[in-house]
């Protein structure tokens, strides 16, 4: 990666998160804290790895993201809006009565979703399904994964991990977004991670640790995944809920909050200088 | 007794689960987008063999059923047509979140099996019986839920459970199954079939259990004067509702006959188009509010009443009302 790719991916994410403030804001509440903590994730895959077409999002060829953590539907449709998978005007309709952008992303409503999730713990077996599909039909699209931290709270996470490393699902690379936070409070108060690499390694996988802002350290790491032959990958992304949102960075009620006009506009400022230290 | 179908000239007893192993494979020969899934029971369930012929459609998770039913709507998004199945009590109870949610609320097309219904889990015992499924199942928006009574009109049902857009709850009988149907009869998914005509009373019944004790009391009641229509109910949702209501109209009292909790089976689904449609007097026969327990089968059946003697009785009853009055308050 040059450092003019480098700047192209950091003003992208600039522009997802405003994006995902204002769609959030607009409606006034929503699930700002994990959204945008995986914005540099969402980035690196939609504007550098992941093979799709805007203008034909059923491509059976295509590569597929299965966000499991599916209440950050509102970053990833930020991406999906941006890339011209739909209007951008559209992304003030988030949660309104007979929307297209639900809270929780839903593959039959929204262009640009490979699969329905919500119901934590599900998104990991529907991709290790998705994949096994791929391989059966001899498909060449890759299945990329990103679960939260708190998914891994979920038994069925665990069965997935065992089942992708039994099957050996190679074109299966997954993201847990680790923000050491979920709704009651830091994770390691409600339910220990410790080790979290050394769990996924055990359980099989090829497993990657980096620092899930920095897009050179995640797109290595999508690299060097991408070149496993045998097993499925895990990229844990260490990562701060409500990054890059000044009001909430770093605080565990981030999760989901109502956001006024003034916080949106502060936020606006605080990434507009962000923005402006990059030229 | 007036039977309508073909009779079966020397019907002999076939394995359930053999037989949906068999079509699983026929189905399979001819169709790509086939794949079966099972959580360490392929052997129990009759898939085991599958494998010697599509080794790479052939998907054992280990016990893992939540995770077998997300693989499968995974699948299903990639073009496949999965056939999970596994134990009925785990098929309902332990995945009903994953295929809820990853499989029906998602519009996918899993073909889900749950063997071993009701007191058929004999010595398996109240951990393994299932009185709830079909409960479970059926509030589910949209699906489709279907209980053959026998090897033949499994052999018809499949491919239209298969070819059917749309996830499906098939209730399998594994054991062997002497054949009601002669190989010639045809079945429509959705439809109820109309075993033997008859003006006094209508059995409804469903499953490889209940529809042969129907037609064991339906021979009795005959011999009592009682002429019973007897109707082998499949598909339990959506429900036979034309039929349900035309029957009613002609006989007057509906007696139903299912292997499983009568609240939220057979009984709720016949008695909730017959209050809204014509109503009649209806007696439903089936697990009473209570969990499962070990035993034979055929003793589980007498300890809850899943016997035709039990029907014969309850329907002499129903007559008896029916005779002092032909019509209901309200019909």
């Amino acid at each position: 990666m040059n450092s003019s790719e480098l700047r192209d991916l950091k003003q992208k994410a600039i522009v997802i998160r405003r994006l995902t403030i204002d769609e959030i804001a607009h409606l006034g509440i929503g699930h700002i804290g994990g959204s945008v903590s995986i914005i540099e994730i969402l980035t690196i895959l939609y504007y550098r790895h992941l093979r799709n077409n805007p203008t034909n999002p059923k491509d059976t060829m295509r590569d597929k993201f299965v966000m499991s953590k599916g209440h950050a539907g509102p970053a990833l449709y930020a991406v999906l809006a941006d890339r011209g998978f739909f209007p951008q005007d559209m992304l003030h309709t988030l949660n309104q009565g007979g929307t297209n952008l639900p809270s929780h992303c839903d593959m039959n409503r929204t262009p640009g979703i490979d699969m329905t999730t919500g119901s934590l713990g599900q998104g990991l077996s529907a991709a290790v399904g998705i994949a096994l599909g791929h391989r059966i039909q001899k498909l060449p699209g890759r299945v990329f994964g990103l679960i939260g931290d708190g998914d891994t709270n979920e038994g069925q996470t665990w069965e997935a991990a065992m089942s992708a490393a039994m099957f050996g699902l190679s074109n299966l690379i997954a993201f847990t977004d680790y923000n050491k936070m979920q709704i009651d409070g830091h994770i390691d108060d409600i339910m220990k991670t410790d080790h979290l690499a050394d769990r996924w390694t055990s359980f099989g996988w090829y497993t990657q640790q980096v620092d899930g802002h920095d897009f050179e350290a995640l797109d290595a790491a999508v690299l060097s995944a991408m070149e496993e032959k045998n097993r499925p990958s895990m990229i844990i992304a260490d990562t701060i809920k409500g990054k890059g949102v000044s009001f909430c960075e770093g605080d565990f009620k981030n999760h989901n909050m109502p956001i006024s006009a003034e916080q949106a506009k502060e936020a606006f400022a605080a990434l507009k200088k962000e923005e402006e230290a990059l030229v | 007794m007036n039977y309508v179908i073909d009779r079966p000239t020397a019907p002999e007893a076939a394995e359930m689960r053999g037989v949906y192993g068999e079509l699983l494979s026929e189905l399979a020969t001819k169709d790509e987008r086939i794949v079966v899934l099972d959580a360490d029971l392929m052997r129990a369930n009759g898939t085991f063999d599958f494998k010697d012929q599509f080794k790479d459609r052939w998907i054992d998770v280990g016990v893992a059923e939540a995770n077998m039913v997300g693989i499968a709507a995974g699948l299903s998004t990639t073009g496949m047509i999965p056939f999970p199945a596994t134990f009925t009590c785990f098929a309902a109870r332990r995945t009903f979140d994953q295929f809820f949610i990853s499989a029906n609320y998602a519009k996918q097309n899993v073909k889900l099996t749950g063997t071993d219904p009701g007191v058929s889990a004999a010595f398996n015992g109240g951990t393994h019986m299932s009185f709830e499924d079909m409960g479970l199942m059926r509030t589910i928006p949209g699906i489709y839920i279907c209980e053959p009574s026998d090897p033949v009109s499994l052999r018809k049902l499949m491919p239209q459970i298969a070819y059917r857009q749309g996830s499906s709850y098939l209730r399998l009988h594994r054991k062997a199954i002497t054949p009601i149907y002669a190989d010639s009869e045809d079945f429509e998914l959705g439809k109820g079939k109309v075993i033997t005509e008859g003006k006094d009373l209508t059995i409804i019944a469903t499953g490889a259990i209940m529809v042969a004790e129907a037609l064991t009391a339906a021979a009795t009641l005959e011999g009592h004067g009682v002429n019973v229509t007897v109707v082998d109910m499949h598909t339990v949702k959506p429900i036979d509702e034309e039929l349900v209501i035309d029957l009613a109209r002609k006989t007057g009292a509906i007696l139903t006959a299912e292997n499983h909790q009568v609240r939220n089976g057979l009984g709720s689904a016949v008695a909730e188009v017959l209050t809204e449609h014509a109503p009649v007097y209806q007696t439903r026969i089936g697990i009473q509010d209570l969990f499962g327990e070990v035993g034979t089968q055929e003793y589980l059946q007498q300890r809850f009443g899943l016997t035709a003697d039990n029907l014969v009785s309850e329907a002499q009853k129903l007559m008896a009302k029916k005779a002092k009055n032909p019509r209901p308050v309200g019909a």
